[in-house]
Order: C-alpha cells, then structure tokens, then sequence
C-alpha cells in the first residue's frame, strides 16, 4: 500500500507547468551584471529625471554594504547578482494605441496565458497593465479611469508624468535601507505599476496587472507604488506566470501601497512563478518585499495571495497601521510541491488607536517541499486598544513535506488582545475514501478537499480571479496524497 | 447481482475474511448480523474497494463485472453505494458541491450530460422531500459537526441522490432515536425496487420491522456461519450470539 501511494504521489504531484513555454520576441539587453554604469545606463535608457538617478544610486550604494539575508527556514544557494542581466526590453517596443499593435507573438503570449487584454475581458472591466521582462508593454482603459482622475499606468510612465507624486511617495513605505533585496530593486527597478486614486473616488473597476518573466537570466525587479487617496477605494490584482527553465531566476519586486483617511485598497496576487520541475532543477526565486501604510484614521489595507508557483518564496506582506481606528488585513494561501519552499506571512505593525488587523494563513505542502508561516504582531506603546486575531492553518499531503508556523509577537501596550489559533491537519485516507466512495477520484477528491480548506482565503478574491486559483491549486497538487 | 465467493481479506497480516459467501440477487434484502468485531465492517469496505484491506483470495461479481478489478470510485459509479458505520466530516466541502460533483461523476460515467446547476438544485429537493432530511443540513459542510444521526441521515439523503443498484448499509440504525430510524427506514423502503438490492448491516430486530429482510445471515469470525430467513433476526433479538459463538468456538 505504501508503494501505492508512492505512484500516486509520483504520478501526481507533476501536475505539470502550464505556462513554461517562452516567447521569441526580440529583445534589447543589457550586459549581464551589476554596477553604476549599468544603474546609469537604466536610468538613462528610461530618460530619467535626476532625482530617480539618485534614489537608485544612493539604494545601490547601500545594497553594496549589505549582506544577502540567510532565513532560518529556506535553503537559498548563492545566487551570483554577476550573472543576472538588469534591464531587457522587447526590442519593437512600440507606443501601442489598440490590440492590433502589439507584437502577435506577445499576443500570442498573452493569449496563452488567457490575459484579458483582449475584447472579451475589457468588456469584463478588467484594466489590465502587463509587465513581460521589465517593460511595461500595455496598459488598457486609461481613458476611462482618466475621466474619473484615476492614473493607472506603468511606474516609468508615471516618472515621467506624474513625478511629483513619485517623488513624494516611492520609498516612502519601503526604504531602500529596508532589506536587502528592497534595495537591490531600489537601485535596479525597471517597471511596474503606478495608481492614484483621487480624493472620494471609488475606482469603478478591477484594476490588474500580469507580470511575466520570459527572457533567459534576465531578472526581474518590479516596483508598484498604489496611492489611495482620502475616502477612495480601489481593488487591485496581480497576477504572474515565467517560462520554463533549468537554470533560477531571480524575482525581487517591491509594492508599496498608502491608504489616507477612510481610504482603502484591497491587493491580490496569485502568484504562479514557474516553480521547478519535480526533481526540484530550475524554478524562480521569488523575494518580494510588500507593504502597505495605513497613514489616515480609519484606512483599510487588505492583502490576499494565492501562492502556488516559485522554487522559493520570500514575502511577506505587511501592514503598518498608523491612523487610529485603522485596520489591516492578510488572507493567504501558500501551496508547495515537490521541491519548492516558502516562507511567507505577514507583519502586522499597530501603531494607532483602536487598529485592527486579521490574518488568515493557510498552508498546504505536499511532496517534498517546505512551508512555513512567519508572522509578526506588534503593538507599539500608544496604540491603545489594538485587536489581533490569527488564524494559522496547515495542511499535509503525504509525509515527505513539511509545514511549519513562527508566530511572532511583540506587545507594548497591555490593553492589546491578541489571539492566535493554528491547527495542523492531513487529508485523511479515509476522506478521501469516502469521496471514492461516492464516486470522486483521488485527484478530483484531494481538489476538492483543499479548496475547501482553503474557502476562506478564495472568497477574499474577486469572482473572475477565485475560479481562476481554484483551478490552478487543483493543478498545482493533483493527486499527491499518500 | 452479487456474488462472492471464497473472499478472504486481511489487514497488516492479520486475516479478518476468511472465506465469505454470499449471492444477492436483484430486488432482494439481505440483512447481515453478528457480534462486534466479526467483520461486518470490513466486508463492507472490501466491497466499496478501501485499499486498507489486503484481498488475498476469492473473487467478487458485480452485475457481471470482476469488482476487486474496479477502482472504489468506479465501484460507485457501477451503482454500489456504501452508507459508512462512521462517515467522516470533510471540513469547507459544502455538501452541495461535494453532492453535485459525485452525481455529476456517475452521469459522466454512464455518458450523460452533466447536470446544470438549476437542474442539480431541482433533483435535490426532490429527494431532500423523499428523505425528509433538513434544508440545514445540505447546506453546510459535509458531516461536519453533525449529530450522529444527522450524519447517518445524511448517508441515506446521498443514497437517494445517487441511486445504487446495491446499498450497503453499515449500521446505519445504531444511535438513532426512534423518528431518526423511521427516516432511514422509509428512506430504503421508497428507493426499493425489483432492480435495486439492499444489505443491511444491523444489530436490532427493530430496523428490520421496518426494512423486512428476504435473508438474514450470521456473520462471525470472518465467515458466515448462519443463513436463514427473516425469523433468524428474531430468534438472534432473543438468545443473542453466545449459543452461534459456541458452535463455532474453534
Ligand atoms: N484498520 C484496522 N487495523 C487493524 N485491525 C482492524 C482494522 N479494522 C478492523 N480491524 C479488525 O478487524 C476485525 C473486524 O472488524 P470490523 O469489520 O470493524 O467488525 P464489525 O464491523 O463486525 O464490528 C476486528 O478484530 C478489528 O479489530
Ligand atoms: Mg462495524
């Protein structure tokens, strides 16, 4: 029997990468490694105002004092910041009006990954801006957010339209002196997105953005940067796929969101990243710094990821909660197989009246891989009357993985309540005997039995996007149950 | 429709079948008996195909198929429905989900369309009606934190929904109050018909005033050791098994 499960295990646990195909664009790329030319050059090639040649030169500088960060839970081999190319742009890169522009390989591109650039999805209200290899390459229904006052595009355009705005708030929720690879973006970024959202305004639609790696050793460092001003509202999604390939490739991206007063923002990533093969060769390394400030009183941030795809997760997205009454929330699900590792959670940073902050964390593992939950609470001093509420929650999927939970708590005001719940479970056999039962399959059972495991953190998403994990966690662990 | 013949099964070397046999024939009752830790339970689950079980010898036939050849979800898409001793609670799976996905599994099987969504509703409230089971519990997760007759309620509420050819109920009465029985009871009594057959696991003569058995056997040590007809189930009611034990005492 214990055979048995082994070939299931084996059979099924390559529920095989979807999006590994790579697209023969042309590309314009920088020489591999890493200095102040290079920084230089970045910064020229994007035509520059003075004041981001600094902020990437002065985070550079200080990256270069720095030492790569050693987790107590991820096993990282040494990763040669030589051998990365900075900067590669599809080479046509065109000023694109409508669909018919775009390189028909990026559609193609695009097409295989379902991305809603087309018809269909922007009749859907889906405003898309897609990030392939560092370079923003579109950004759909500008016009219709501009009528409201809304910016929503790529960080470089905004450098150059909306510098002021830049100016006053990129680094302002991470520093470059934050970590290690915050800095390292800092000084290399070379796209992303950029929203503002003005004062009262509730941004009429999903706005979302897919990032794809596709060139080979390339890097990829994104920045967004989401404003949301007094009483506004928006929901923003991330999504993101990369080729397969055998060598790793790094992926350090930074999201910075600031909410006002009354403000809130809602951001949800699934995150797909090629993740390896299954003898664990290849897969991105995924090291990503978020956070978000509740600067006004009574301010939302909420943060849901879908996990699934990497060789090793770093992330953990934050909520500094500043404004009395404010309130941060972190819904997550981490799935590892195979060989992947994660190390993801959430910090959760009271620092005004009466905040607030939720998490829900679920993990499942299956194969051989690693999954840890890291979470910090900390209430400062004055934060009078700060509540927490953590729900942590693992699940395994045979005996080779492992999950792991480091809750952390730092508490200087004795009228905080804080509570912390986890729990620990298998997919019993007998579950999924009595699914067989019924006339399931293991893998249609195993599915099922995760997703509603994991119902909580789904229904956070938006409709369009929760079919989309439900499917692709159902992908992702097909089967590997022993 | 059933025919076992010499099973043998057995768990970490321990044999716990040791030579079953039994014919069922379509339309008929069987009902199995015999004191605790004879095997009823895992005839049961040797026939729904749980792998805990190591099937060492004998062959099983279902409506002409070689069972032990079947994977358990075939098993159950064959019409072979098993109503759990102990059936497991399967946290943020709702039941409707959980229900349509199985219903929808066997149409597949027998190359029919799968049921939308208003269809799937339609047939569940029909045989929620049929069952008499609470709206309540078809709305929340599968068995979780239901009674012990809610979940047995339930067994009977998915049998309706799927409509085997052959029920194995695995003491579907035992802890049920008097109204809960008679709803498992009427339960197998509507979906009785001259196709479908019926083994009823059960200690109690009153679930047998109920569901009337055309035969009752006497499971004990892995054999049956006693068949006869429904008078048996009375005659067990009133001297118990230490006269069977005896006999067979080996
Ligand atoms: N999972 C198991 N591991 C070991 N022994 C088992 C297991 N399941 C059942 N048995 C043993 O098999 C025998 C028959 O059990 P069971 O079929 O449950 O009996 P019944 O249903 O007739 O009460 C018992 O001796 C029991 O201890
Ligand atoms: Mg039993």
């Amino acid at each position: 029997m214990a055979e048995d499960q082994d070939k299931i295990l084996e059979e099924v646990t390559g529920g095989e990468y979807k999006y590994g195909f790579y697209t023969d664009i042309e590309m314009e790329e920088f020489p591999k490694g890493l200095n102040e030319d290079i920084i230089r050059l970045i910064s020229a090639k994007k035509n520059e105002p003075e004041f981001m040649l600094e902020f990437r030169l002065k985070a550079f500088r200080h990256w270069l004092t720095m030492k790569q960060p050693n987790w107590a839970h991820l096993n990282i081999p040494p990763i040669d910041f030589q051998d990365i190319i900075y900067y590669a742009v599809p080479k046509k890169k065109p000023e694109l009006e409508s669909m018919d522009d775009v390189d028909p390989e990026l559609k193609a591109t695009f097409d295989k990954l379902g991305i809603p650039l087309d018809e269909q999805k922007v009749l859907a209200g889906v405003a898309v801006d897609a990030v392939i290899d560092s370079v923003s390459v579109k950004t759909t229904f500008k016009e219709t957010l501009a009528e409201k006052g809304i910016i929503f595009c790529s960080i470089s355009e905004a450098v150059q339209e909306y510098p002021d705005l830049v100016k006053k708030y990129l680094g302002s929720v991470v520093p470059h002196q934050d970590n290690y690879f915050g800095a390292l973006n800092a000084a290399v970024f070379s796209d992303g997105s950029f929203v503002y959202i003005p004062k009262g305004v509730r941004c009429p639609m999903e706005l979302s953005t897919y990032f794809r790696i596709n060139a080979m050793n390339t890097g990829q460092f994104e920045r967004t940067l989401i404003v949301a001003d007094d009483d506004s509202y928006v929901s923003y999604l991330e999504g993101c796929t990369a080729p397969m390939r055998d060598e790793n490739q790094l992926h350090a991206a930074i999201v910075e969101i600031v909410a006002m007063e009354r403000a809130e923002v809602k951001y949800s990533t699934v995150q797909n990243w090629y993740p390896g093969d299954k003898e664990g060769i290849g897969g991105i390394y995924n090291f990503v710094t978020k956070r978000g400030i509740c600067k006004g009183d009574y301010s939302k941030i909420s943060w849901t990821q879908v996990e699934t795809g990497s060789a090793i997760t770093w992330k953990y997205p934050s909520c500094v909660l500043q404004g009395d009454h404010s309130v941060g929330e972190f819904y997550s699900v981490a799935v590892t197989n195979n060989y992947q590792q994660a190390d993801t959670g959430t910090k959760m940073i009271h620092l005004g009246k009466n905040t607030r902050s939720l998490i829900v964390s679920k993990g499942v593992s299956a194969g051989k891989s690693q999954n840890s939950y890291r979470g910090l609470v900390k209430v400062s001093k004055k934060a009078e009357n700060a509540r927490n509420f953590s729900q942590c929650d693992s699940l395994l999927l045979g005996d080779k993985c492992g999950a792991h939970t480091f809750p952390y708590l730092e508490i200087a005001n004795n009228t905080a309540k804080v509570e912390h719940e986890a729990t620990t479970s298998k997919i019993g056999e007998d579950q999924i005997f009595y699914c067989n039962q019924r006339g399931l399959s293991t893998e249609d059972a195993v599915g099922l039995i995760v997703n509603g495991y994991v119902k909580e953190v789904i229904n956070q998403l938006p409709m369009e996007f929760a079919v989309e994990a439900q499917k692709l966690l159902q992908i992702s662990l097909e089967g590997s149950v022993g | 429709m059933l025919v076992i013949k010499d099973l043998h099964a057995k768990i970490d070397d321990k044999e716990i079948l040791r030579g079953i046999n039994l014919e069922i024939k379509p339309g008929e009752v069987h009902a199995i008996m015999g004191p605790n830790g004879s095997g009823k339970s895992t005839l049961s689950s040797v026939l729904a195909g749980n792998e805990k079980f190591e099937v060492n010898e004998g062959s099983v036939s279902f409506n002409g198929k070689d069972l032990l050849d079947l994977a358990p979800e075939d098993r159950a898409r064959e019409g072979l429905f098993l109503s759990f001793q102990y059936p497991v609670e399967i946290p943020g799976v709702s039941m409707v989900n959980f229900m349509r996905t199985a219903v929808n599994e066997h149409r597949k099987y027998r190359e029919e369309e799968p049921y939308s969504a208003s269809e799937f509703l339609k047939l569940m409230r029909e045989k929620k009606k049929l069952v008499e089971i609470d709206s309540n519990l078809t709305n929340r997760s599968v068995n979780e934190g239901f009674s012990g007759g809610e979940k047995k309620k339930n067994e009977i509420f998915q049998m309706a929904m799927l409509e085997p050819k052959l029920a194995i109920l695995d003491e579907t009465d035992s802890g049920l109050d008097i109204d809960a029985l008679r709803v498992v009871a009427n339960g197998v009594n509507k979906l009785k018909s001259p196709e479908r057959s019926t083994i009823v696991i059960t200690h109690y003569q009153r679930l047998l005033d109920h569901i009337v058995p055309d035969y009752v056997h006497v499971l004990y040590k892995g054999r049956i050791v006693k068949s006869a007809g429904k008078e048996l189930a009375l005659e067990l009611e009133e001297k118990g098994y230490d006269w069977i034990k005896k006999e067979f005492e080996d």
